[in-house]
């Protein structure tokens, strides 16, 4: 009789826990999912009582979901645009929390130099122009290098992507062919090329097939320790890219009051061309103000202990210019 | 001998197949057919210790039967509706000529199905045609040459491989099929067979020919099993009368085992293709995802599952979204085509009417 009692009040003190504890759920992009991941774990520790669930279900899907209402945040790699705003019920305010870069990443055999890109050559090529790596536009930008009469295969990404939408917009930025033949999106009509499954498809066949090239996220080539290439920044200067010069890339560029910037191809000098912001989706005017209170909380974390974090996980951290405005902007239009 | 059997369902041992057993009439019409004290001492029995039993769970299995026929009927039609419903947008925007739409743009809100529908048939009967001589010749290893001792472990290999998940099919693809294609096989079959035009082109290793043969394997478990299963069933009898005959083992396999088990081979050829049109992940992860019609196998291709798949979790645009889903109602109208096309493949294997004397 004694036991059971005890075992009923344990149950009454777990359920009654339970009941005070404030579930946040979200959905979106899959590339920030481990710095989400992380940091909503670590505000759970900071905060018992809350708890923030991220489903990494994509940037549509976070768009779709955040426009229904279904979920308390979205999450998108690419920013909405003006028609998605239009057609949404809920007003989103775009925050930026970490930066991501795209590389080139190739298998030329023979060629153990780092090679470099210049813009046209890179949509040159992604269009079919550029078909063989001795090329005399390749050979110019990389003297000394002594490259094989080899066809180039480009591989890019298969399933829709925020990684390919980076590239692509880079792309269409630099090279107006690309703009009319392909244009830029999650998915595009690629002129040539085979398509690989995610970042280790796309690393995966980079690597079995000789004379490809290709583009991923700089974190998989970090993590997977895979070589790539140096593109040219808008100033002509070669960068390689790494956590400060994706940094780098945000730093001087002209910031909206939405947020909704692309900073691909940026004027910085030493910025790396490849490189994007990616967006947490936040309802101006929540349904619910104490999850709004306690999301509020959350991106000011985010942006003050939460940025110590992430280049332990491979990503940019924020210029502290934009973490200034951030936090301006959270709190004039966020509400409560 | 019977000739008529269902492939779908694994036919019963033909040595005890026997004409079936009259229905008998349901109980509750018993009762008013006969005279209580004509039915046997047991029923008799039974009656009268449990009055009326027999009507109230009689009814309600009937009930609860034909519920369970019913319900796969009612899944169908609510997937049907809703992938209509769902691609309704792209129905309007592209109407019927969607089906033989070769641009898939999804930037400018072009879209059109015939590259993946060509990839899928392609892909699938690639893999029948490597799968079904491999399967049929592992099942007549197994069940009529191999040492009795060897059988178990033989058939569970086999099956074996039905239970490896196929995006590890996808990984071995990438990394150690597209190697070997790309080196040694593609060349050689370019050198041999390249005036075919189905053999030539640019050699990357990852393409239609990977694709089918990573189906092929996946395949073979099951229309190995099934061909197994269909030919153990064979009764000893007549392999041993066929021998008798003056057979050799070769002809003894082919007409008096073969012959007779050939419906139920033909059913799991059936299932083998119903898992190649639907399967998704190794084929994406190497049939080089390139909307395409082209007629060499080295080329790239793409299938409606993989697109699916690889687009629809970041698919933004509503006529984007819907042309996806459009791609689906493709893969049902497909796949009901195929089957129905096996189906009277079957019924002409069998030269009789469907359904006859069974």
């Amino acid at each position: 009789m004694n036991r059971s009692l005890r075992v009923f009040i344990c149950i009454a003190v777990l359920a009654t826990c339970a009941f005070a504890q404030t579930t946040l759920n979200g959905a979106g992009a899959t590339f920030p999912y481990p710095i989400y991941s992380k940091w909503f774990n670590e505000y759970h520790n900071l905060h018992s009582d809350i708890q923030i669930n991220y489903q990494s279900i994509g940037s549509g899907g976070g768009i779709r979901q955040v426009q229904a209402g279904t979920v308390d945040f979205g999450a998108t790699d690419g920013p909405m645009t003006n028609e998605q705003i239009e057609q949404s019920k809920v007003k989103v305010l775009h925050v930026p929390t970490v930066l991501g870069a795209v590389v080139p990443a190739y298998n030329i055999p023979g060629v153990t130099a780092e090679v470099k890109f210049t813009p046209d050559v890179l949509a040159d090529i992604f269009l079919g122009k550029i078909t063989s790596w001795n090329d005399a536009r390749i050979a110019k930008a990389n003297p000394g290098v002594n490259f094989p009469n080899q066809t180039i295969t480009v591989v890019h990404r298969s399933d829709g992507s925020g990684t390919t939408y980076i590239f692509t917009d880079y792309l269409s930025k630099v090279s107006p062919d690309w703009q009319n033949v392909v244009g830029k999106g999650t998915s595009v009509k690629w002129p040539i090329g085979l398509g690989g499954k995610g970042n280790e498809g796309v690393a995966g066949s980079i690597r079995q097939l000789p004379g490809s090239v290709g583009y991923i996220e700089l974190i998989y080539a970090l993590q997977n320790k895979i070589p790539f290439g140096v593109v040219q920044n808008s100033s002509k200067n070669f960068i390689k890219a790494s956590l400060e010069s994706t940094t780098a890339a945000a730093v001087g560029v002209k910031m909206p009051d939405d947020f909704r910037v692309s900073i691909t191809n940026p004027p910085g000098k030493n910025a790396y061309p490849i490189a994007s912001f990616t967006w947490l989706l936040i309802p101006t005017n929540p349904a619910d103000a104490k999850k709004g209170k306690i999301l509020k909380d959350f991106l000011f974390w985010m942006l003050d202990s939460g940025q110590g974090m992430v280049e332990a996980l491979s990503y940019a951290p924020l210029p502290k210019e934009v973490v200034e405005k951030g936090k301006a902007t959270i709190t004039k239009v966020v509400k409560p | 001998m019977p000739d008529t059997v269902d492939p779908m369902n694994p036919p019963e041992p033909l040595g005890q197949l026997q004409r079936p057993v009259t229905a008998m009439p349901p109980l509750a019409q018993m009762d008013q057919t006969r005279k209580p004290g004509q039915g046997s001492a047991v029923l008799q029995k039974i009656r009268s210790s449990h009055p009326r039993s027999s009507r109230i769970p009689d009814a309600t299995f009937r009930v609860l039967i034909a519920l369970t026929a019913v319900s796969v009927f009612v899944i169908v039609v609510l997937v049907v509706w809703e992938l209509i419903d769902k691609s309704r947008l792209s129905l309007h925007q592209f109407g019927i000529s969607f089906f033989w739409g070769r641009d898939w743009d999804p930037v400018n809100g072009n879209f059109g199905a015939l590259p993946f529908i060509y990839g899928t048939l392609v892909s699938s009967f690639l893999a029948l045609l490597l799968a079904v001589p491999l399967s049929i010749g592992v099942a007549v290893y197994i069940t009529e040459m191999c040492p009795v001792r060897l059988r178990a472990y033989i058939s569970f290999l086999v099956e074996l491989l039905a239970a490896i998940p196929s995006v590890i099919y996808g990984l071995w693809g990438i990394f150690v099929l597209a190697p070997l294609l790309r080196e040694y096989v593609e060349p050689f079959l370019a050198r041999t067979l390249g005036w075919t035009g189905f053999f030539t082109g640019p050699m990357y290793g990852l393409g239609m020919l990977a694709a089918g043969i990573i189906m092929a394997i996946m395949v073979v478990p099951v229309i190995a099993s099934i061909t197994r299963e269909v030919m153990t069933a064979v009764p000893q009898n007549q392999r041993e009368a066929v021998l008798a005959l003056g057979a050799t083992r070769w002809e003894m396999i082919r007409m008096g085992v073969l012959r007779n088990a050939r419906i139920g081979i033909v059913g799991g050829v059936i299932l083998g293709l119903g898992r190649a049109l639907g399967e998704t992940m190794a084929v994406t992860m190497v049939i080089g995802n390139r909307p395409e019609i082209a007629k060499s196998l080295f080329a790239p291709g793409y299938t409606m599952a993989s697109v699916i798949a690889n687009e629809f979790t970041e698919a933004t645009g509503d006529l984007y979204l819907s042309a996806l889903v459009q791609i689906g109602l493709a893969l049902f109208i497909v796949t009901l085509i195929v089957n129905a096309l096996a189906r009277l493949l079957v019924w002409s294997i069998t030269g009789g009417t469907p359904r006859a004397s069974a």
